[in-house]
């Protein structure tokens, strides 16, 4: 009895382990392709290896933005025992920022624990000294090397160049994950942002073995490296070489200095952007670095707005600027002619009504012709004048001189200023009494007040345009780009646009002649500026009424009269027979375009033609 | 000794060899027995190492503990299957009350109460894996085979008390490993055929019963096992993970310590419950058939000793010890290759841990000694 029910456990024993077997041979025989995939695909991990960025370069090959390496603080937050602790010791040793600890306790809580998370993007020497001495002190934080985004020259080119900040969510929606998997920062403004694509590069794949928790394993410690699939290098970032000249943006930023407006020249042949600086100017390299919490809103909340790039947004009354464009409208059209003369007492009224427009020289330029108004900025030849163009033939050829729409430059967040017109004044307004026209409204627009908007890079763009004689390229920064590995260069072409269509010849004699004189004839308004020069030049000055200052803001008594003193406008070009710089100033403020603006485009001009102060 | 004297002659110039088989005898070894073990054993080490991680510290606790349990084989060797018997109610009684201490003082570990600490820390349902068997073959010994149905009954009051004890732990698969050897002891005392197969039929409401009485994780263990796809990161990564390890060692394994399932932290337990898995993944399909085979010998002379042995209780105890341990040999490879649900059976004399060793050496030493007490005992 016993011995059977043995055999008979021995039986069922043997079946059961029969399916074991089984199962093995099926798991370990049949489907050990199946099974090797997957163990393969599970401890194989691909890690991303950022792309080194692009660099940027001046015109004369000055370095504007290159890669410096940096030692940044970082804690692993598995190898620290108590990090509140440990973050309050390095605030107090100044390594970190205090306020900024809930930041990184979140950032601390939200990775894998033996990831390193970055405490400080760049520890100054004497930070990695003092650190240095406590080091045994804080097991778990250590500093390591990497690259940073450097702007030498950041506070000069800050607004052109731009700069690269930590990518956010919002970037990541934007680009291609993939491609930025590793990379930390991207272009957030300026050239940086806008030739992204070109500057980041391709990013490269390494195949690492990681365990279930995704730490990497070093490849050479065991035998499971050999099977690992060939890794791919990353491409490095192609160079950009902007149009700019370095010397010319130290020149305009040292001018600006302690003003708000901007100052841009060209190259009115090619469209090529000389100098682009806007004022107030800040340092790039906080937003390469990071920034604490405190200093970005102190920036931010600055009322002078140190980041709003005043050269391609900031949309302005171009005052009297306008006025050779409109000498050149008025022509055409026929509203007047090189011989007509009218006589300026000092104000100008519309038939039938009492409103008197006042020129800016109360007792009148007395007699004047096209020449003289231009010389002497008469504005109430051009009220006069102005009623007979009319504001859609002034609205034709403002917008020829390319006001009024973007200019097109390659970098992105430029205000389309405004040209106002009949059409525009219906679309704009829903009540149809505002959507009507009136003659008053013309008269304003030919001195550039009113609806009128330009920014100063679409007003270098017309002076241009008037260097030129109708002659338009599309503004750009970009030169060249160039691929660091082959050193291939590729030019940007120059862009012409459509001509501005003016048909006789005759009449860009005058108006340019009209410009010289404004800086070079004793009467000029500009004589004092551009008396004295070497070469010949032409310009025109603008003085922009500032009418709408919020009643709400909060300004102390100087303040208030700061900052309701007219703009100051200028622009020009020199030399006069053969162009080769066009030049807008704007000054917030500055009262007086002539005398504020115009001696900012003489030094830019003197600097590039060769007769500066540091000239060769 | 004196027996020793007459077979001097012919074992001619093999001295050495000869004293051993006297050591052997007067410790009241067995040979086969003890060499499959320590084959399994040394096999065993061999996988931990690789499983631990290359831990020296791990490793060299594991082979201490394996001293201790030999030691404790050897104990067991040297108690007559007659003293064994005498004692045996007395060890299940006392058992019983350290389980029922347990449920009411004992310390929590891991979201159940199973250990306790009388000097030393202990798991008093180590204790019921021998008394359970035992109690039931004390039973038996002296009754008429097959058993009656009162008799059933009563036996399986006997073995429900511990296991329903241990269930409530919780620990189920130590309270159904213990509820099997007590099985298996009427199993072989000869439970009708009929019987048994009218059980098994009822087995299908038992187990809906059981389902009701299973936690939440346990009651996912079985779910899992039936779809482990459908929560791979869950309660299913487990066997999902152990499948990859053991299918992707093919024939002849990654090598050892070269498992990349294994060594990279992938495979969960893989020193304790999975340490299979590792193997079949280091070691390959002939690496596991070759522990299986192993497993088959020491089974296999666990049942010729149960055979060989004179009376009844040590036939049904030794036969009860030697299923036994093919049952937790079974569950943990079944386990493993995902045939049945994940009951946290280790394999035996392989796995990481130090009682449930100790407990399986002194059931083979009780082998032992059923073995080598047979010639001395009166017919």
């Amino acid at each position: 009895m016993f011995i059977g029910r043995v055999v008979l456990a021995s039986v069922v024993s043997i079946l059961l382990l029969g399916t074991v077997v089984a199962r093995l041979v099926q798991l370990q025989v049949f489907e050990y392709e199946v099974f090797a995939a997957q163990s393969q695909g599970n401890r194989v991990r691909i890690e991303a290896m950022p792309p080194i960025r692009g660099l940027v370069f001046d015109r004369k090959g000055h370095v504007l933005a290159e890669n410096l390496p940096a030692y940044q603080l970082e804690l692993i937050p598995e190898q620290v025992s108590d990090i509140d602790d440990t973050l309050q010791r390095l605030a107090d040793l100044e390594l970190i920022a205090a306020e900024d600890i809930p930041t990184y306790n979140e950032l601390i809580d939200s990775g894998p624990r033996f990831k390193p998370v970055t405490l400080n993007f760049r520890l100054s020497d004497e930070q990695i000294a003092n650190f240095a001495i406590q080091r045994p002190r804080f097991p778990g934080v250590d500093f390591q090397p990497r690259l940073v985004r450097h702007y030498p020259h950041g506070e000069a080119v800050a607004h052109a160049v731009g700069y690269v900040g930590a990518l956010s969510k919002n970037d990541l929606g934007r680009l291609d994950g993939s491609d930025y998997a590793g990379t930390s920062h991207t272009g957030k403004t300026g050239v940086e942002n806008s030739f992204e694509d070109q500057l980041h590069g391709d990013v490269g794949v390494q195949h690492v073995i990681s365990n279930a928790l995704g730490r990497q394993i070093p490849t050479d410690s065991r035998e499971m490296a050999d099977s690992l699939p060939s890794d791919e290098s990353p491409a490095p970032g192609h160079n950009v070489y902007l149009s700019l000249d370095l010397d010319l943006q130290l020149l305009a930023t040292r001018a600006l200095e302690g003003r708000r407006g901007a100052v841009v020249a060209l190259d009115p042949w090619t469209g090529e952007i000389l100098a682009l600086v806007s004022a107030p100017k800040f340092d790039p390299n906080l937003f390469a670095l990071g920034m604490s919490q405190s200093q970005f809103s102190g920036l931010q909340n600055d009322p002078d707005q140190p980041l709003f790039n005043r050269a391609i947004r900031g949309a302005y009354p171009p005052g009297s600027t306008i006025k050779p464009m409109l000498a050149l409208a008025a022509l055409e059209t026929g509203a007047t002619n090189l011989t007509r003369k009218t006589v300026c007492r000092g104000y100008f009224m519309l038939p039938n009504t009492t409103h008197r427009y006042r020129d800016w020289k109360p007792q009148g330029h007395g007699e004047v012709d096209l020449h003289i108004a231009l010389q002497q900025s008469c504005d109430v030849y051009f009220y006069e004048v102005s009623i007979d163009i009319g504001i859609d033939r002034m609205h034709y050829y403002l917008d020829q001189f390319g006001l009024g729409h973007s200019s097109g430059i390659d970098i992105s967040g430029e205000h389309a200023g405004l040209v106002p017109s009949r059409e525009w004044k219906r679309s704009a307004f829903r009540e149809p009494t505002d959507q009507r026209w009136y003659n008053g409204e013309t008269v304003i627009a030919s001195i550039g007040q009113g609806y009128m908007l330009a920014t100063p890079l679409q007003l270098a763009v017309a002076a241009g345009a008037m260097a030129t004689r109708g002659v338009r390229y599309e503004p750009h920064l970009v030169a060249a780009v160039e691929d660091p590995v082959s050193g291939e260069r590729t030019l940007v072409s120059p862009t012409r646009l459509d001509d501005v269509r003016i048909d006789s010849e005759e009449h860009w004699d005058a108006v340019i002649a009209g410009m010289h004189d404004v800086m070079q004839s004793v009467r000029g308004t500009a004589w004092a500026v551009g008396g004295n020069a070497p070469y010949q030049m032409a310009g025109k000055s603008g003085t922009a009424q500032v009418y709408s200052v919020a009643q709400e803001d909060e300004y102390d008594e100087d303040e208030i009269e700061e900052r309701l003193r007219d703009h100051a406008l200028f622009i020009s070009f020199a030399p006069l027979d053969n162009p080769r710089i066009a030049v807008a100033v704007v000054i917030e403020n500055g009262s007086s375009g002539s005398r504020v603006a115009a001696p900012i485009a003489r030094a830019i001009m003197d600097q590039y033609l060769g007769y500066g102060d540091d000239a060769p | 000794m004196r027996l020793s004297n007459t077979e001097q002659p012919f074992l001619g110039k093999a001295v050495p060899l000869r004293n051993f088989g006297l050591i052997y005898r007067r410790l009241r070894i067995d040979g086969p027995l003890l060499g499959g073990i320590l084959l399994i054993c040394a096999l065993g080490l061999v996988v931990l190492y690789s499983a631990v991680g290359e831990n020296m510290r791990l490793w060299t606790s594991q082979i201490i503990r394996l001293g201790v349990a030999l030691v404790a084989m050897l104990i067991a060797a040297q108690m007559s299957p007659d003293f064994l018997r005498r004692w045996t109610p007395w060890g299940f009684l006392g058992g019983t009350v350290l389980l029922v201490l347990v449920l009411t003082t004992g310390e929590v570990g891991q979201g159940a109460r199973r250990w306790l600490d009388l000097g030393i820390r202990f798991q008093p349902s180590e204790i019921m894996k021998l008394a359970v068997p035992m109690m039931a073959a004390w039973y038996l010994h002296d009754r008429q085979m097959p058993p009656k149905a009162g008799q059933l009954l009563l036996l399986a009051v006997m073995i429900l008390i511990p296991t329903l004890l241990i269930a409530s732990q919780p620990d189920l698969g130590t309270s159904l490993l213990i509820a099997a050897s007590g099985v298996i002891v009427i199993v072989l005392a000869g439970l009708p055929i009929r019987l048994m197969l009218g059980l098994a039929v009822l087995s299908v409401p038992g187990a809906m019963v059981l389902w009701n009485f299973m936690q939440d994780y346990q009651k996912q263990r079985v779910l899992t096992l039936l779809d482990p796809g459908s929560d791979p990161l869950g309660a299913g990564y487990n066997i999902i993970q152990s499948k990859i390890a053991i299918g992707s060692g093919g024939l002849f394994g990654k090598g050892w310590t070269n498992g990349s399932q294994a060594q990279l932290e992938y495979l969960p337990e893989r020193d304790t419950d999975f340490i299979f898995a590792v193997m079949g993944e280091e070691l390959g399909l002939l690496g596991v058939l070759a522990l299986l085979c192993l497993y088959v010998f020491v089974i296999g002379r666990g049942l010729y000793i149960a055979i060989q042995a004179h009376d009844t209780y040590s036939r049904l105890l030794a036969g009860s010890i030697s299923l036994t341990f093919f049952v937790y040999v079974f569950v943990n490879t079944a386990m493993v290759t995902g045939l049945v649900p994940v009951v946290g059976v280790p394999l035996p004399l392989v796995s990481f841990g130090g009682t449930s060793m100790v407990t399986l050496l002194a059931g083979f030493g009780i082998l032992m000694s059923i073995h080598s007490h047979r010639k001395l005992l009166p017919h």
